[in-house]
């Protein structure tokens, strides 16, 4: 160390007149993807990972809240929530204590496409926890007072999200674009009417039309043997029988809106404006995938994006700003928020459209492109760092379906998007003259000025109306 | 998206690992994989720098921390440690306004900062090949950020940093509670007396003089602690750090913060009314620092009371009475002191004297009889495993990067402390668990916050 700090003083400055230049950027070097099946027909698929004693196995069920069946909205995020609360020969109390004392954590939970029972446990502890898991997936018993214990905390939940002006804008938001009775257009946990009328008959019904062997796949990522785990597998797993044909829902594609509209929710005394605007956005499935998220990087999925940049950095009227294509089986919203300091909210929502105008009209600089594609593509190593990141990333290839070579064709297809194509994205996907504004502020205060803005007709909606019956 | 925090609540992370035989253990054989090696040295500028490879991924986390917080400030400036934070991503003598984010953006590289009383952090991640890129930022923010400071450049971050504060603390539910509380906890002049995020007066008032002054005192190189975790080659990366760091000057010693032991002498109640629908509780006492010994008896006794279903506040709470929405207990250890908290929200129709005479039966109930062995072990087990998760990740505010450098500048100075903090957790005994309620948790000396519905119009 003496030696070392002698080097110190003698050292030249550096050249800071220019930043380093990089070295070739790394490849993502994904293990591969180990695909079994058990003797009923499940898919296994194993990623061994040798880094930490851990293991994540993660059932995903294809059915998620956007196979509700109408009047029952709620009953497929129920269903994932109960799957815990009573299994097999256990209470949930019984089984909290289980896992808890291998050390595994487990949680379950659905979105608007799949349900997910995720496990991640020390690999010793896997033999002891498999079983449990199997149990909470396969054998939950829907206990009449645990059912009615998570309504309670769920009805609790929607009270208190009166509250919350960053709960209420995207409720109202959703409800506006996609209507009472789209699936979209209410939350995946439901309403206080169909929370209130959601039997254990409902749930019980939802896990035995979905949660099948033909219906599922499991995922196994850690420090894990394929030949290993595959056996301890089929003892747990194999024996789960199919009763019958899936038949999920399909979410119909939302009619698109056609003209704009703002909504008002009072929030009396508001410290700010949470702002949400935009219409029907793209499913998963589209062809435009790449284009789409070069663009939204650019407008407003990054630190650097203009959103973000124009109010926070150049305006200082928020913390921060940002957009995103929400995208699912069916088309999701695309939405650009953010929460504004309540006197410059009519400020800020014409620096709003004045960008989502912007990004339409001009095509990007070369800079800002590139910046854009190297953001996604070079930052992608680093989205499969963990075992519970690795497991997700697999997730999303079996849910929507994706080619087993995805990730490793996501680069180039990134790269190969150009100014004209985002042009041509933009044109299509940000239409602003047709969108939706959602501002849950105080009222008394925003309200002239946003409707000296000539926008659009201004229309006042009441927590009730966001929240839904 | 990217936020810049500042961190009202020092949340704990268990670390801790296993290292000695215990038949009950969730990993009972590890095969050492949880030694972090490290290279560490100091610069002649007294820039203390810790070295990690892991090559499982390609990615490395550059974290910096700067011994400086908002224990630092004095009344009349409270909030200026975190509005400087926002200051050091704007550009410097070599970088430009903005090309902090564009350039590491450009390299697929993500990074972000933290306030907290006794800290600052500064994280970079960036895919291996960008290591020098990050270097060069990092060391140009510590060696020319003043060149390009301007009254214009404060004035932007000081409406950012307001709206961050309407965000997060006044458009939150609940959102002021967590100051109120600081306010009693902590004795006036006591440096966690006042919030992070600070008071609008205080941010109205800070100053371009205050930044020129903050930075000379603060930022140098003698004052901070560098880690490098990753996919990294050590002789390569020290050779790095020399090169972009060497040239800074030393700056003047730091006198650090001492200030007088804070203590509770009696039952501080108060309450505040906000726009919520339900009411909550907040019970706080007065604890041991992070690292010393009763701190991680603590820690186990937050999981007895109240993480999982069979814990003894969420089940009699939430579970069986359902009397309240939910509960939650945790031991904040910082460098001058801890505290113990208990939150908990009260169902529609429920007295709030009713759950606190709950919350006080059960801790009644710890000061008379030491846990069940059974308890105490789901507790170790649930601890021991959440080390490994932390293991898989290097950068961020969870990864091992952070945690080498809270190691090195809170417990005592050694950045490969996790086999000693997991001696923490394994070798407590359930008396030792009774013991810390005793000394710790009294009745008679706490602080009772009560957040109120607004009465409606």
């Amino acid at each position: 160390m003496l030696l070392w700090v002698a080097v110190g003083f003698a050292q030249d400055r550096p050249d800071r007149s220019r930043p380093p230049a990089l070295g070739p950027a790394p490849q993502l070097n994904l293990p591969p993807i180990q695909k079994r099946m058990l003797s009923n027909g499940l898919p296994v698929w194993v990623i061994e990972t040798h880094k930490v004693p851990l293991v994540q196995a993660n059932l995903v069920v294809f059915a998620g809240s956007g196979d509700d069946p109408a009047g029952k909205f709620g009953v497929g995020s129920m269903t994932a929530s109960m799957l815990d609360e009573g299994a097999g020969s256990r209470s949930a109390l019984e089984i909290a204590d289980a896992f808890e004392f291998l050390g595994a954590n487990l949680t379950t939970g659905s979105n608007f496409d799949a349900s997910v029972v995720r496990m991640n446990v020390p690999v010793p502890r896997l033999g002891d926890a498999l079983p449990l898991m199997a149990d909470v997936a396969l054998r939950p018993t829907f206990p009449q007072q645990d059912l009615d214990r998570l309504r309670q905390e769920r009805l609790t939940a929607l009270l208190q999200a009166r509250d919350d002006p960053q709960a209420i804008a995207p409720r109202a938001f959703q409800r506006i674009v996609y209507g009472a009775t789209h699936r979209y257009g209410t939350s995946a946990q439901g309403t206080e009417g169909t929370l209130k009328a959601l039997t254990s008959g409902d749930v019980r019904a939802f896990h035995d039309s979905f949660y099948q062997p033909s219906n599922a796949t499991i995922v196994l990522v850690g420090d894990i043997r394929t030949d290993d785990v595959v056996p301890m597998l089929e003892q747990s797993f194999g024996g789960w029988k199919n009763v019958g044909p899936v038949r999920r829902v399909t979410v119909p594609t939302a009619p698109q809106l056609t003209q704009g509209q703002i909504y008002l929710v009072d929030k009396p005394g508001a410290a700010q404006s949470v702002i949400q605007i935009g219409w029907v956005g793209v499913p998963r499935s589209t062809p435009d995938y790449y284009r789409i998220q070069v663009t939204n990087t650019i407008l407003g999925g990054s630190f650097s994006s203009r959103l973000n940049q124009n109010l926070r950095e150049e305006h200082g009227y928020a913390y921060g700003a940002r957009s995103v294509f929400d995208m699912r089986m069916s088309a999701g919203p695309f939405i650009a928020a953010a929460g504004v300091q309540t006197d410059k909210t009519a400020d800020a929502l014409r620096e709003f459209f004045k960008e989502l105008n912007a990004i339409r009209a001009t095509a990007v600089s070369d800079a800002e492109l590139t910046r854009a594609k190297n953001y996604i593509a070079l930052g992608l190593p680093g989205q499969f760092e963990t075992s519970g990141d690795l497991s997700q990333q697999i997730e999303d290839l079996i849910v929507y379906k994706l080619s087993d070579d995805y990730y490793q064709r996501y680069v180039p297809e990134i790269q190969k998007v150009t100014a004209a194509d985002l042009l041509k994205t933009a044109a299509t996907y940000i239409q602003p003259a047709k969108f939706a504004v959602v501002i849950v502020g105080d009222r008394k205060v925003i309200e002239a000025g946003i409707r000296a803005l000539n926008l659009e007709p201004v229309r006042v909606m009441t927590v009730d109306e966001a929240l839904g019956s | 998206m990217k936020v810049r925090l500042g961190l009202l609540l020092l949340v704990v992370l268990s670390f801790p690992l296993s290292a000695q035989q215990n038949p009950r253990s969730p990993i009972p054989d590890p095969q050492s994989p949880l030694e972090v090696p490290y290279r560490q040295f100091t610069l002649a500028n007294g820039l203390n720098v810790i070295l990690h490879q892991d090559r499982s991924a390609p990615v490395v986390a550059v974290n910096m921390w700067y011994h400086v917080g908002s224990a630092n400030e004095r009344p009349g400036r409270t909030g200026f440690a975190h509005l400087f934070e926002h200051l050091m991503f704007e550009g410097s003598g070599h970088v430009k306004e903005g090309e902090f984010d564009t350039l590491l953006e450009s390299a697929g590289g993500d990074n972000n900062g933290s306030t907290e009383n006794d800290r600052t952090n500064y994280i970079i991640d960036v895919p291996a090949n960008a290591l020098e890129l990050a270097l060069f930022l990092e060391s140009d923010r510590m060696g020319y950020l003043l060149d390009t400071m301007s009254p214009d450049r404060v004035n932007g971050q000081r409406d950012v940093v307001k709206n961050e504060r309407r965000q997060s603390y006044e458009n939150r539910p609940y959102g002021m509670a967590g100051l109120a509380l600081d306010e009693m906890l902590w004795p006036e002049g006591h440096p966690y007396h006042w919030p992070t995020i600070g008071s609008m007066e205080d941010l109205t008032a800070a100053s371009y003089e205050d930044v020129v002054a903050f930075f000379k005192k603060y930022y140098v190189p003698n004052n901070a602690s560098l880690v490098i975790a990753g996919d990294i080659d050590l002789d390569r990366a020290q050779a790095l750090v020399q090169k972009w760091f060497g040239e800074i000057p030393r700056g003047a010693a730091v006198e650090p913060v001492a200030p007088p032991a804070a203590v509770l002498t009696s039952v501080k109640r108060h309450i505040l009314t906000d726009r919520v629908e339900l009411p909550r509780l907040y019970l706080g006492w007065l604890t041991p620092r992070i690292y010393a010994p009763a701190d991680a008896s603590l820690d186990v006794v937050s999981y007895i009371l109240a993480r999982g279903k069979n814990s003894r506040l969420y089940k009699r709470l939430v579970y069986d009475t359902q009397m309240a929405q939910e509960v939650f207990a945790v031991q904040q250890g910082t460098a001058l002191g801890g505290s113990f908290l208990i939150v908990a929200t009260a169902r529609p129709g429920t007295q709030m004297a009713d759950i606190q005479k709950v919350i006080d039966e059960e801790i009644d109930r710890m000061r008379r009889e030491p846990p069940e062995e059974r308890e105490l072990q789901r507790a170790k087990n649930q601890i021991e495993a959440s080390f490994y998760r932390q293991m898989e990740r290097v950068g961020g505010f969870r990864g091992k990067a952070e945690q080498l450098n809270a190691y090195f500048d809170f417990a005592g100075g050694d950045p490969d402390y996790f086999a000693e903090d997991l001696a923490r957790y394994t070798s407590l005994s359930a008396s030792d668990i009774r013991a810390a309620v005793l000394q710790w948790l009294p009745a008679d000396r706490r602080v009772e916050l009560v957040v109120e519905p607004e009465k409606k119009q």
